[in-house]
């Protein structure tokens, strides 16, 4: 039987406020356990939540730049449960009124074809703490730091079919979120978590099958690996007549597998009810049209952009669009030489490159984006060869200069253009290669051409690079046909 | 100095009669000496005190003093109070040490108050009679056998036995008005969004609201002039200016239109006490207010409606005493489980876990809708009662509590205690302003019987209102000037 996977998923992205959702404690990451907790965080007697505005700002930037409903009102609920990390015995979320509706993000796959995945809402909740299992002789510790982060929980559409599409998907939100500034999205520190819900169906079946949720997988690629293996444990399990039982489960990214956490019957009754403490969120146009106005350029449409007014092939556009620093750094490399496809072959090619081999991200380059768009420049003008502005680049990489002109200047590796002085170069070269030209003389004539490359090379070594190679070869294929 | 009013001992300060230490010795003295009995205090602070005293008297004698400054009072225990034990009667809290105070005690502080210390109440403000406290019951200074009303006992108490002159009450469903009544005090339940309830311990909080019990409502009128305002720390509390309530007492009633609600003189109500009220609107008559009976339609719904939302509110806030961070704490817990079924078990009194039960049940799902969202629907349908009965009157009379003070012990069924509130939990529903002014006694045992306690309610924010409607019937009468033999003999 051929079967069908439904994947839905609920990302859970920690917003980049200053101070948390409800109270004015500190949100910085890696703080000493308990130092950025506050009477409200503790939950102490007494305490109130305050709503803090720029959480709802940037849940409502979100909702706009998915093209989603903004509602009028929202409305804060309590979710009840007890869990030693979950100080008041309720997390103050959002059950019946979310700050955003439906709306849909744009996926693209890795065959360039692009496709629509439904948002079903997004709402604004608060994190737990953490609870800390090591170091405590058995006993378990719990950290307060991390309580009260507001977090916004985007619900997709059960609409991907494969564990390539709910990357994509989990993919874009990252670039929508990080392009509008409202999170980090780094999964690494928990800033963006992902529960996935996955189920499978024979192809043609119109109603859902019975479906499981992966919790707390946090990565690209555990979403990949979670959702296939569990993808194959359903349809072993369908095949081999056996039946899903919706449950919880875990992915253990060590084993490569998932692993029941709880089944429907031990699922908890979270009593949602409004939260007395907290007014409802009423927002009037004049607010959200504000922040529609304050949008950044949204990912989708900077790959058009690119696309169309820069023209650049829809990969370039894609992979340079993808996060909101790429897509800065390369306008600025753009900005700086002028050309937008030399500007995104160096930012693709070599800066990547280097950038990968040593593991840091786009804003972390040694090489800023004004230095690079200067040495595409001289590339451009002409005065460098390309063999040249390579190890331009390694000079400005390991910071030997501060510019290219400085480093081509010290290392002398102007351009060589001048007829004369390579003619002179080649004179020499053919005196001191008596052998290779005599080959070249016996040569046929169509094989001529592999064999002009040993001159070249050594011409440019005679240059140490400098030389234009377009007229050595010229000039040199000129010289040699002339003895032949 | 025990006897007199806020007004008279602010004047006496003024006078230079006595120095705020030299009061707040003597009260000080006189609460170590009755309070044994009484059992009103939880907590007394002498050492604390006697700081505020001294700061109160060098500003006085800087000619830096206002109208509360040097003058003492007492604070229930559900308010939190920085670097002193604030245990809102429980064995949950009874080893809490709040690290924060709550604004109203922040705003009392500033006005230049001295508190005396915690008084009693019932755990986690749920009760009627102040016999659901961890501390032990409170009595009434009227008579020792009898209850002094709940949850503000201590209070009230503590106030009609003369240990203080004022104290700091809390109100969810009658918890100024009915103590206030029962001990022969006044007492003022704000409007909902009135008084910040940052640092209040929550019971209910779309319903829970700080007040002043005192002995006259010129008291109150003071009070309510320190504690009112907007609160960025509450965002229920609402920014709306705050009136001098002195201003308005004394102005003439003549032309007022009192509404009597058909439904607060029905069945269960005493007849003694309906006469006492009865007798108290004839005298407003005297002073030039017309009356004319109103329907309050869906009161018979609020005693429901209100077991439904409060308990619904309290399981959740009442989730935080958990064992894990702060207050009790079984031994040796053998697992997480564990930890919070026996912390919870041995730190919560009975009416507390009855209520959280009922809160947990008629939150679940397939309950919620029969129960939560009825019960909202009621209210929205009792507050419209008020608001169109409001429409033809300035404000309601009617008694505060259907009897006087019962025994200590004669109510043993919950639902019996709940109907005690009867006249005042709708006000919480609605979110109007209530206050429960002495207007006679029922009983004749012994000597006057115990105190019965006029209620008057005005529209939303009219507090300046009711209290000028108080303070005239205070100067027309002297039911509050009254005080019980055992505050008189222990003079």
């Amino acid at each position: 039987m051929q079967w069908e996977t439904v994947i839905g998923l609920e990302v859970h992205v920690q917003l980049a406020t200053q101070s948390k959702i409800f109270s004015g404690a500190s949100t910085a990451f890696g703080a000493e356990p308990n130092t950025q907790a506050c009477a409200v965080d503790l939950g102490l007697p007494g305490v109130l939540p305050v709503l803090n505005e720029a959480a709802v700002a940037m849940a409502v930037q979100f909702g706009l730049a998915i093209h989603a409903e903004i509602p009028e009102v929202s409305v804060f609920d309590r979710k009840n449960y007890f869990y030693p990390d979950l100080p008041k015995g309720y997390q103050t979320s959002q059950m019946y009124h979310p700050i955003v509706g439906a709306g849909e993000v744009e996926i693209t796959l890795e065959d360039g074809s692009t496709k629509r995945v439904g948002v079903h809402h997004a709402h604004l909740e608060e994190d737990a703490g953490k609870s800390l299992h090591e170091d405590f002789h058995g006993m378990t510790g719990i950290d307060l730091n991390r309580a009260g982060t507001p977090l916004l929980e985007i619900v997709s559409e059960p609409d991907m079919r494969s564990a390539k599409e709910a990357a994509a998907y989990l993919k874009a939100i990252h670039s929508i979120v990080t392009y509008l500034g409202i999170s980090d999205g780094n999964m690494a520190e928990g800033s963006m978590r992902c529960d996935v819900n996955v189920s499978v169906r024979p192809e043609g079946q119109e109603s859902f099958g019975t479906r499981a949720e992966i919790k707390n997988v946090n990565s690209f690629r555990f979403v990949e690996r979670a959702i296939e293996f569990e993808v194959e444990r359903q349809i072993e399990l369908l095949e081999d007549g056996g039946e899903v039982i919706q449950e919880t489960r875990l992915f253990d990214p060590e084993r490569d597998e998932t692993r029941s956490m709880r089944t429907k019957e031990e699922a908890n009754d979270y009593r949602y009810f409004p939260c007395p403490d907290l007014l409802p969120v009423v927002l009037d146009a004049a607010y959200v049209d504000h922040l529609r106005e304050a949008l950044p350029e949204l990912p989708d449409e900077k790959r058009a952009r690119f696309q169309g007014e820069l023209g650049l092939s829809a990969y370039d556009a894609g992979v340079l669009s993808a996060s909101r620093a790429m897509a800065e750094y390369f306008e600025a490399v753009k900005d700086a030489c002028g050309d937008a496809k030399q500007a995104a072959n160096w930012v693709q090619g070599e800066l990547s490159g280097a950038l990968n081999r040593e593991g840091l991200a786009i804003t972390d380059s040694p090489v800023s984006a004004r230095q690079l768009g200067e040495l595409i420049g001289r590339v451009i003008d002409d005065t460098i060869n390309g063999k040249a502005a390579k190890q331009v680049f390694q000079a400005l990489w390991h910071g030997e200069g501060d510019s290219a002109d400085a480093i081509i200047e010290a290392k002398g590796l102007k351009q060589v253009t001048d007829t004369g002085a390579i003619e002179a170069m080649i004179d020499r070269v053919i005196a001191e290669s008596p052998a290779q030209v005599a080959q070249y003389r016996d040569a046929e004539p169509e094989k001529r051409g592999k064999m002009i490359g040993y001159f070249v090379g050594q011409v440019m070594k005679a240059s140490r690079g400098t030389a234009n190679p377009q007229q050595v070869n010229q000039l040199l294929k000129e010289k040699l046909d002339a003895l032949c | 100095m025990h006897d007199k009013t806020l007004t008279e001992l602010a004047a006496c300060l003024a006078a230079g009669e006595f120095t705020s230490r030299e009061l707040t010795e003597s009260l000080l003295a006189r609460i170590d000496r009755l309070d044994g009995e009484i059992n009103s205090l939880i907590t007394v602070t002498p050492d604390a005190a006697r700081e505020a005293a001294d700061r109160a008297d060098a500003a006085r004698a800087k000619g830096e003093a206002g109208p509360l400054t040097g003058l003492p009072l007492a604070i229930k225990d559900l308010f939190c109070t920085d670097g002193v034990l604030t245990t809102a009667g429980s064995r949950m809290l009874a080893n809490f040490v709040a690290p924060y105070d709550a604004s109203v005690v922040e705003r009392l502080k500033a006005a230049g108050t001295v508190s005396l210390g915690k008084t009693n109440l019932d755990e986690f403000a749920m009760g009627s009679s102040n016999e659901n406290s961890h501390f032990g019951p409170v009595k009434n200074p009227w008579d020792l056998a009898a209850v002094p009303g709940g949850s503000s006992g201590g209070s009230a108490a503590a106030v009609a036995a003369g240990l203080v002159p004022a104290a700091m009450g809390t109100d969810t469903g009658g918890s100024i008005r009915q103590p206030a009544a029962f001990c022969g005090i006044t007492g003022l339940k704000p409007t909902y969004g009135r008084v910040s309830r940052w640092g209040i311990i929550a019971y209910a909080s779309s319903l829970d609201q700080a007040g002043p019990m005192a002995r006259t409502a010129e008291d109150c009128a003071l009070l309510l002039n320190a504690i009112a305002g907007h609160d960025l720390r509450d965002s229920t509390s609402v920014a709306r200016g705050v009136p001098d309530y002195t201003e308005e007492l004394a102005a003439p009633l003549s032309g007022l239109k009192i509404g009597l609600p058909r439904e607060y003189f029905g069945d269960g109500l005493d007849p003694e006490v309906e006469s006492a009220v009865r007798e108290a609107v004839k005298v407003y008559e005297s002073l030039g207010a017309t009356v004319r009976e109103v329907s309050l339609p869906h009161t018979h719904y609020a005693i429901p409606a209100y077991y439904v939302i409060a308990p619904a509110e309290a399981s959740a806030n009442l989730s935080r005493y958990d064992g894990v961070r702060f207050g009790h704490r079984c031994e040796a817990p053998t697992d997480l489980i564990d930890l919070y079924e026996r912390s919870r078990a041995e730190g919560f009194g009975e009416e507390v876990k009855r209520r959280i039960l009922i809160g947990t049940h008629t939150l679940s799902e397939g309950f919620f809708d029969a129960y939560y969202k009825k019960a909202q629907q009621v209210r929205r349908l009792i507050r419209q009662d008020f608001l169109d009965a409001f429409e033809e009157v300035d404000v309601l009379m009617g008694p505060a509590s259907p009897t006087p003070a019962f025994d200590l012990g004669a109510r043993k069924d919950p639902v019996s205690m709940y109907l005690q509130d009867i006249y005042t939990i709708a006000v919480n529903l609605a979110g109007i302003p209530g206050i429960s002014v002495p207007a006679g006694f029922a009983g004749g045992r012994p000597a006057e019987g115990r105190p019965v306690g006029l209620q008057i309610l005005g529209t939303h924010f009219a507090e300046a209102r009711l209290l000028n409607v108080a303070h005239r019937f205070q100067q027309a009468t002297d039911w509050h000037l009254r005080r019980p033999a055992f505050a008189e003999e222990n003079a």
